[in-house]
């Protein structure tokens, strides 16, 4: 087999046979469904949830995962924290001439890999080819569909005292992918949390009640997904800052760039808001996932007007948090 | 990044210093602290470090904060 | 308790929150006495972000007043030097290398953020002295690094000047537009226009300056100032020691950041600055030009001096509503100004204050807008 994607991979003709065979069919398994235009898929008639994303990420690979192990967890996830029970996916992929193919087999590996974990299937898939400078290096785009059980969900009906829990350790991701980039010269010992949760959140939805809302905080960060809730939903959430969990090494690239953990993204983590009385039950079972071991408590909802997220600070007061302005720069000083 | 957080030097060059911020690690420069020595902690502006923590000074603002803390009285506030 | 341990108690809750009512008790001292609030200045960006963020000006807003100064060097810029480096980014082959606070400040047309999307070469660096690894990989582009800051920033400037000079390039320079504390506290004081007890002084200019730099406040103007590092613990005990210089009446100086701040300063700093740099006068934007308030390169180094080998043109700059100048002289605070929060919010910034990271507007919008 060739070493690089060329222009005729995506023509049409007998490269692009081999590819599909090679790569994408022998990874994914489902032969019927990758060699027809179009896949048929059976699933229990209930509502179904649909959701599509695309990725784009520098670099391909990173600690802790790659472009295709995102591109699976990130559908599933979408799927995973609306309550939907995630089953295909479909992929689509643009890639750049010149693309090395050992490259392109990890990473399909690593979508195959992922998805077996979640169980999902992936049912069609597509590749385009573009010339080389018109992309860098893949993209891909998923897009997932998943069944709603009957039964289970979220209310979305919110009370005081309600609690908000964060399933893990905060901006792994962003720290992970920021220094892997290597262009400012600083290491982390940290690994991008990016993974399925859909095991995880079912298992909370089905062994305990009281679940209002579940949310995965990808770009923008903790921070701005709370935002969008307590606007959306016209709620007071209060957070404390010494309740949310940050890795010491996060801390340390967020000094010296002067970046704020509260606004990086994460892959592998969900925001579930749950009653009160069912609280410490959620932690105890996220806690026995190894995605959900450093689950916490971070904060409550402290009123049902006006929507607006305050962090209370380790001095005891409190500071509203807004959605992340623009991208963010390291700093002067 | 003046907000300055506590840098252990690690590894020391020349010019150059391996510093470990709470278990990250990056390399500053060392020319406007050329005394400092290995398992000092520097404060670094810009990738420059421009100061050498003094260890006993550190300790004794701590015991200054502890002083008034005492010294309040607990009944006003 | 280990170094690190050490350190970590400046941000210990428990020491933190016990010494806000401390600093409470004796701000109630201080008005008992003079029937009014003890009102400070902090002159350094840093401070007005560390503040806000930490709380610590939420905590003690109705016992002591705390006023911003002109703390943030890229808010303290000229609209017209700002006009000036974002015009420079226009030129063909070139590469502008800066801080990432300088990204999104408003010009009178665009910001570089603009010009970097429009497709100009502008890098945001963490090192600044990267940028002469970025000269020395690019022979022919000429790659300029903008040179904004104050005393902390400005020896690092000098120490670019030094290895492009080893590397002996020719395609290097800086456009230096820095600004020095001394002058402008000494503009604050002449003018008058605010009732100030003491100056929080900046912890990491001190460590270039030195703590005995600042006599000139007490022996002239009679004003105190505390020496002060950025964490909790650290903020909350330099304005205690001010409220009870003030209360006993007498101007000092006070360094309560020893443990990085020496008596004379960085002396290796010293050296470079006086090696490389010259005073000059600046311009500050609300203050207009203020004589020898800022470091220039020697004229042995024109080489290196952007402003001597390029030209750019700028027109007057536009006629904004935004009334920075007076936030950065401590005359108005950010909910004073129309426009706050309404026009001008950290999405569309109409002043540099609302954007730079240390910008008594951005710093007020993010943390201070209502209480709780
Ligand atoms: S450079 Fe340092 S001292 Fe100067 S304003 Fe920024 S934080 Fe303060
Ligand atoms: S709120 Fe905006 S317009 Fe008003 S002074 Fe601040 S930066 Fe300028």
């Amino acid at each position: 087999m060739e070493t690089y994607i060329s222009l005729a991979h995506g023509d049409g003709g007998e490269l692009s046979h081999r590819l599909i065979r090679d790569i994408f069919v022998s990874a994914f398994g489902d032969k019927n469904a990758v060699m027809f235009d179009a896949a048929a898929i059976t699933m229990a008639t209930h509502k179904i949830a649909v959701t599509t994303d695309s990725f784009v990420i520098k670099p391909i690979f990173f600690p802790g995962g790659s472009i295709g192990k995102l591109a699976v967890a990130g559908t599933v996830n979408d799927l995973a924290v609306s309550g939907a029970k995630p089953a295909y996916l479909t992929c689509g992929f643009v890639i750049e001439e010149g693309f090395p193919i050992s490259n392109l087999k990890k990473i399909v590996t690593d979508m195959a890999n992922e998805a077996k974990k979640s169980g999902v299937t992936i049912v069609a898939g597509d590749t385009k080819v573009v010339e080389r400078g018109s992309a860098d290096g893949v993209y891909i785009n998923t897009t997932g569909i998943g069944v709603y059980q009957p039964e289970i969900g979220c209310s979305l009906e919110f009370a005081e005292g309600d609690a908000v829990i964060v399933s893990g350790t905060i901006g792994d991701h962003g720290i992970a992918v920021l220094t892997a980039r290597g262009e400012l010269g600083i290491t982390a010992p940290v690994n991008s949390d990016c993974a399925s949760l859909n095991n995880m959140l079912e298992a909370i939805l089905k062994d305990t009640s009281g679940i209002k809302i579940m949310r995965d905080p990808t770009r923008g960060g903790l921070a701005t997904t709370l935002v969008e809730i307590a606007e959306d939903f016209q709620l007071t959430i209060n957070i404390q800052e010494t309740a949310i969990p940050v890795k010491a090494e996060v801390h340390g690239v967020c000094d010296l760039l002067g970046y704020d953990p509260l606004y990086l993204a994460n892959e592998g983590k969900a925001i579930i808001i749950v009653s009160a009385k069912e609280k410490d039950k959620v932690v105890e079972i996220l806690r026995k996932f190894p995605e959900g071991k450093d689950a916490a408590i971070i904060g409550s909802i402290s009123s049902k007007e006006k929507g607006r997220l305050l962090l209370e600070t380790p001095l005891g007061a409190k500071r509203l948090l807004t959605r992340l302005s623009g991208t963010m720069f390291p700093r002067i000083c | 990044m003046c907000v300055g957080v506590p840098a252990k030097v690690i590894k020391k060059e020349e010019y150059s210093a391996l510093v470990d911020v709470l278990g990250s690690q990056t390399t500053v420069g060392i020319i406007f602290v050329p005394e400092v020595e290995i398992g000092d902690y520097v404060i670094v502006h810009a990738g420059q470090a421009m100061s050498i923590v003094e260890e006993e000074y550190a300790r004794q603002s701590v015991e200054e904060w502890k002083k008034l803390v005492n010294a309040r009285n607990p009944e006003t506030v | 308790m280990s170094m690190l341990e050490i350190l970590k108690q400046s941000s210990n809750p428990e020491i933190c929150k016990p010494l806000v009512d401390a600093v409470i008790q004796k701000a109630v001292e201080f008005r008992q006495k003079f029937g009014r609030k003890p009102a400070f200045m902090e002159v350094c960006g840093s401070h007005t972000m560390a503040l806000a963020r930490t709380g610590v000006k939420q905590s003690l807003k109705d016992y002591v007043q705390l006023i911003s100064g002109p703390g943030c060097p890229v808010c303290v810029t000229d609209q017209r030097s700002i006009d000036a480096m974002i015009a420079l980014a226009e030129g063909d082959n070139r590469i502008i290398c800066t801080f990432g606070d300088m990204m999104r400040v408003p010009g009178s047309n665009r910001t570089l953020l603009d010009s970097k999307i429009a497709g100009k070469d502008i890098r945001v660096l963490y090192s600044p002295v990267d940028a002469v690894k970025v000269a020395k990989d690019n022979p022919d582009k000429e790659v300029i690094f903008l040179g904004v800051g104050f005393e902390t920033t400005i020896p690092i400037l000098t120490l670019m000047v030094g290895e492009a000079e080893k590397l002996r390039l020719d395609n290097f320079s800086i456009w230096m537009t820095t600004k020095l504390v001394e002058p402008v506290l000494r503009y604050l004081l002449e003018a008058g226009e605010v009732q100030l007890d003491g100056f929080l002084l900046p912890g990491h200019v001190s460590i270039v300056l030195g703590e005995d730099a600042y006599q000139y406040l007490v022996t002239e103007y009679n004003i105190s100032g505390v020496i002060t590092g950025f964490e909790p613990a650290e903020l909350l005990s330099g304005i205690y020691k001010l409220i009870d210089l003030a209360i006993n009446g007498q101007a000092s100086i006070l360094n309560n950041h020893p443990a990085v701040v020496r008596k004379a300063g960085n002396q290796v700093i010293h050296q470079w600055l006086e090696k490389y740099l010259t005073e000059c006068d600046e311009a500050w934007r609300g203050m207009g030009v203020i004589p020898r308030s800022g470091l220039d390169l020697k004229p042995e180094y024109d080489k290196y001096n952007a402003k001597k080998r390029f030209t750019v043109e700028v027109g007057e700059p536009k006629k904004t509503k935004c009334r920075c100048g007076e936030v950065i002289r401590g005359l108005i605070s950010p909910n004073e100004c129309p426009l706050f929060g309404k026009a001008c919010h950290p999405m569309n910034p109409i002043g540099p204050c609302m954007v730079s990271a240390e910008g008594s507007c951005a710093a007020y919008y993010q943390y201070m807008r209502e209480s709780f």
